[in-house]
């Protein structure tokens, strides 16, 4: 008894929360709260690709360009630069050159490579450091010569550069000097100092001026001046961690980045939590002053023209299952959030019209719902090789066109997708150049105009298409045999059972019969690899908002089979391949658009893709986070971001009040099943011996 | 019993070179070389160049387990197997090939909260079966122990996703008496912990009560027992000074080969609460088919197993006089 009356006492008394995962040290002071669910495997921008790693990498690492935070669509804007650089063709059209001219005054974050000292250290020294923070720091201002460092990294035999094969074809010099580092670099060397090995096409023109020479033209390249790849590098920094004794205490450069952006990675535990903390020598870029229409009275030009970033420290815990990361984004403990699958209907309802809102639960905790679509597509592709289902004949061209009429992307994406989806009319993705909206943007192979909206063609149609291929009724038309079609694909479990029953439904509507090729990633890459894949399912996402980006992965000269390229359909159509040649050098015009439309009607015809779907992202976030907008180009935005902590910490103490009444419950419960055996147990010990 | 230990270690090396063996057999039946360097280079851009590149720098240009162009030892030694298993034996795990991190460092890194999760676990379990075995055979062919198997069965029934899942519903998001997830070094790491232990131990009850309670049971039927009450000694006594004195030897049996084991952690709590220990390092690793982090910590699981086998004949030997170990 006295027990419950000390636990009523304590649910009076306790005003405080008792599930705050963080320390009490930290309640109320200006953090932005977040999670991560995969450990990034590489913090290296000369290595880093994917984005997950730029969550991280792109607070650090500043290249000289960057995506407007506000404005769509996507537009470039200066970084660290002064200005977005020009093209400049030289020698009648056979090199162009990027003059790239870098704001003075810039400065690193405090670093201990910065510091001279620093880069001999004794190895007993590593070996009972903490963290590299734990030295003296010092500090530099950024000059030109980091960033032609940088690209002579792209070339390092001691790094993997997932795009030195493609810089290799444009910056002219790239490919010899791996060449010429991959022979000089025997390892024996601590550092290898690639100040001392001259890139011909990259040069220095003055201390903040540096100029990038192409072969030929590529108008794209402006677009990686605004990725890490392209980043500022310090010398000093490969140096400090080459030393022995580093990589063993995993004190790497690919762990520990060093930039001029506005935050530092303090705390680096990929399995449980990375810290970004302001950089003290950030420069204070303001926030921008214009946006798209909406932004303004959406809140988001409140804080124009105020230095960035807005939060002192950005915390990111890991958290590697979608439950916990849910139900802590509920209680306020991570300030914004995507919407796992489960548990869809609890944040999100759909009216009947089909306009997407939260539930009310959400609108009372003042949570905010946005939604955009990926630039990102994935698609049901045909090998164009294959026997039955390839080839450039009327026969096969109508079987993929009756395909692509009865695959219901738009069912798809209502039952595996919560409607977070946008049925896939061409190769492009929303907001890129060339795409078309509205009734002239349907696919009219599968598609046509109704009441205002795309409606996919009857199934009829496709029937229609089918005999006229050779198949009525799903049966070859000379030998009565049934069309049996394979679709490989990568399977994740049990699960994904429902998804296998809804691809067979599709083609039984044609009397298709569809057998289903579960395989894991690596046997699934190799049939790609050799052509032996009859219909698979794969994605593309943006490196660019650029149509060549999406537009080149039908190109013959990317076919996967004979030049291992990124068009996994291995799909040749030579009028395609000229007006792709022709597009791709191409600025943004009504010339280009004719050019992508007329592509855009080869695909459609020859249907190397049996149609496909643009993710729809769904974000959440909490009513203490301001100026979110997403932006599925740029990572860098934890910048613009701004948190009301003490509203947070109201809100917080309000919502996890400790409930303490169960537990006494149990308590009582406890003790009162063990009274009978208090009992039973008194009972026999007072029981007298019964007689034989 | 040096002689015993020193003939046991040198019947590890066997074992522990086939279990590498069987790892590496089982991992590259799955995986080719390259399949392996496309996992770890991405899938975005990756050309045979930059595959021939990583596998030359891992190791993994070399032939599997023979290597005929090479000439004498070479055949054997200048191969992927015995380049890579041959440092497991000296402890030299090297880094992984997912992230370059090294792995010894990332084990030292996270086996203080593997073990600050499965010692309590563990004790704390271990205590709460015993008594609770010991209770339902104290109360015997009795309705508390009808009862308490039908609970032992039904819990054990239950999937301990249900205990994780249903835990952190009621005690973290409906009570908010602790964190969901999370964790921390130091005495923070408390709050972090009460919850998965407390699932830990409930979770086990089922099975762990259930099987003390039937090796009491045949303890209670035996002479000396019956021998004791004869005496006139209290059922109390008979219980927890005699019966539960000599239910010790099988109980240690099966408790000290998994001493060893608590360090490995677990593969599924640790996940679903955050902890960073070894067991959601092993599926990570498993994940992201890092070989080189795979193989280290079945090497470190299977040498554990090994110390533990051996820990469980010498604690024979302390528990019950009559076991001389030669």
């Amino acid at each position: 008894m006295r027990w419950i009356l000390l636990l009523g006492l304590l649910a009076a008394g306790c005003a405080d929360v008792w599930n705050d995962p963080y320390p009490a040290a930290e309640r109320g002071r200006n953090i932005l709260y977040s999670a991560f669910t995969e450990r990034p495997k590489h913090l290296d921008p000369v290595q880093s690709y994917t984005s997950d790693e730029a969550e991280f990498t792109q607070q650090v690492y500043e290249p000289p360009l960057q995506y407007h935070y506000l404005k769509r669509p996507y537009e470039l804007v200066p970084l660290t630069a002064a200005e977005v650089p020009q093209p400049v063709t030289s020698q009648g059209g056979r090199y162009t050159v990027y003059t790239i001219r870098i704001r003075p005054g810039i400065r690193y974050q405090p670093h201990p490579a910065f510091v001279p000292q620093n880069q001999d250290l004794a190895r007993a020294r590593i070996e009972r450091l903490a963290s590299p923070y734990a030295l003296p720091l010092g500090t530099r201002e950024l000059t030109a010569d980091d960033y032609i460092y940088q690209i002579k990294r792209l070339a390092s035999p001691r790094l993997h550069s997932p795009i030195l094969g493609l810089m290799s074809q444009y910056v002219a010099g790239l490919g010899d000097l791996a060449e010429r580092l991959r022979k000089f670099d025997t390892r024996k060397g601590d550092w290898l100092d690639l100040r001392k090995h001259r890139l011909e096409g990259v040069e220095k023109v003055d201390r903040y001026t540096y100029r990038i020479r192409l072969k030929g033209r590529y108008p794209q390249f402006v677009y990686w001046l605004a990725m890490p790849f392209f980043a500022a590098m310090p010398w000093e920094a490969e140096k400090f961690f080459a030393q022995p004794g580093m990589a063993e205490r995993n004190f790497t450069l690919d762990w520990w980045p060093v930039g001029t952006g506005p935050y530092m990675l303090t705390e680096n535990n990929p399995n449980a939590r990375m810290v970004l903390e302001r950089n003290p020598n950030f420069r204070g870029e303001p926030y921008p002053a214009a946006g798209e229409p909406g932004d303004a009275a959406a809140g988001l030009l409140a804080d124009a023209g105020k230095p960035m970033p807005f939060v002192d420290r950005v915390v990111f815990s890991r958290e590697k299952e979608s439950i916990p990361l849910w139900n802590k984004f509920l209680q306020g403990y991570y300030d914004a959030a995507g919407i796992p699958s489960d548990t869809f209907d609890q944040a999100v309802r759909v009216s009947v019209g089909g306009e997407v809102g939260l539930t009310p639960e959400m609108e009372a905790k003042g949570i905010r719902l946005r939604t955009a679509v990926e630039p990102t597509i994935f698609y049901l592709g045909v090998n164009m090789l294959d026997a039955a289902v390839g080839g450039s004949s009327a026969r096969a061209r109508k079987l993929r066109q009756a395909l692509a009429i009865a695959v219901d992307w738009e069912e798809y994406i209502s039952i595996f997708l919560n409607g977070r989806g946008r049925v896939a009319q061409d190769p492009l993705a929303p907001g890129i150049f060339g795409q078309r909206t509205g009734r002239e943007g349907i696919d009219p192979v599968t598609h046509e105009w109704q009441n205002g909206r795309a409606e996919r063609r009857p199934i009829g149609e496709a029937r229609k298409l089918l005999a006229e291929a050779g198949y009525p009724d799903g049966r070859d038309a000379k030998t009565g045999a049934p069309l049996v079609l394979y679709l490989d694909t990568v399977g994740r479990g049990p699960g994904d059972k429902p998804r296998f029953d809804w691809w067979r439904r599709q083609f039984a509507r044609l009397s298709i019969q569809l057998e289903i090729r579960d395989t894991d990633w690596n046997r699934f890459q190799e049939k790609i690899r050799k052509g032996s894949q009859q219909l698979y399912i794969l994605g593309w996402n943006a490196d660019y908002p650029d149509p060549e980006n999406f537009l080149f992965l039908l190109a013959g000269a990317q076919a996967r089979v004979p030049h291992g390229g990124e068009n996994t359909s291995n799909f040749v159509n030579p009028e395609y391949d000229a007006l792709f040649e022709r597009m791709k050098d191409m600025p943004n015009s009504p010339e280009r658009q004719a050019i992508i439309d007329r592509m855009v009607d080869i695909v459609r015809r020859d249907a190397p893709w049996i149609g496909g779907f643009h993710p729809v992202a769904y974000s959440l976030s909490h009513a203490w986070v301001m100026n979110g907008k997403p932006n599925s180009m740029a990572r860098n935005s934890l910048k613009y971001v701004r948190v009301d902590a003490d509203r947070r910490a109201a809100l917080r103490r309000e919502w996890n009040r400790p409930v303490l009444w169960p537990a006494g419950l149990l308590l009582v419960l406890l003790v009162a099943s063990a009274v009978p055996a208090v009992l039973s147990y008194r009972r026999r010990e007072r029981m007298a011996a019964k007689p034989a | 019993m040096l002689a015993y230990i020193v003939r046991r270690t040198l019947y590890a090396i066997p074992i522990l070179v086939g279990i590498n063996l069987i790892t590496f057999a089982l991992f590259f039946l799955v995986n080719t070389p390259d399949d392996v360097a496309r996992m770890q280079l991405g899938v975005k851009r990756v050309t045979p160049e930059a595959i021939q590149k990583w596998k030359a720098e891992h190791g993994y240009d070399r032939p599997l387990l023979w290597n005929g162009t090479a000439p004498g030892a070479g055949k054997f030694t200048d191969t992927l197997f015995f380049r890579k298993s041959v440092k497991l034996f000296v402890l030299d795990f090297g880094s992984a090939e997912a992230d370059n991190r090294d792995i010894a460092s990332e084990i030292r890194a996270r086996m203080g909260p593997s073990l600050a999760l499965a010692i309590p676990v563990f004790l704390v379990g271990l205590a709460v079966n015993i008594t609770f075995a010991l209770g339902m055979a104290f109360f015997r062919a009795t309705y508390l122990d009808f009862w308490g198997v039908i609970l032992c069965v039904a819990m054990m029934s239950i999937s301990s996703l249900f205990y994780i899942i249903g835990g952190q519903f009621l005690i973290s998001k409906l009570w908010h008496l602790v964190p969901i997830s999370g964790y921390a070094g130091g005495l923070d790491a408390v709050k972090f912990l009460v919850l998965p232990v407390l699932i830990g131990v409930v979770g086990g009850i089922g099975a762990g009560s259930r099987w003390y309670r039937t090796l009491f049971l045949e303890e209670m039927g035996k002479d000396y027992v019956r021998t004791a009450r004869a005496k006139g000694l209290a059922e109390s006594t008979v219980m927890f000074r005699h019966v539960l004195q000599n239910a010790l030897i099988p109980i240690l049996t099966g408790v000290v080969v998994v001493i060893p084991l608590l360090f490995m952690g677990s593969l599924l709590t640790e996940s679903f609460f955050g902890i960073p220990g070894l067991g959601s390092y092993t599926i990570d690793a498993i994940q992201a088919q890092d070989f080189a982090v795979v193989r280290a910590m079945v090497f470190i699981g299977s040498v554990l197993y090994i110390v533990g086998l051996l820990l469980t004949d010498i604690s024979y030997t302390l528990v019950d006089p009559r076991v001389r170990l030669a």
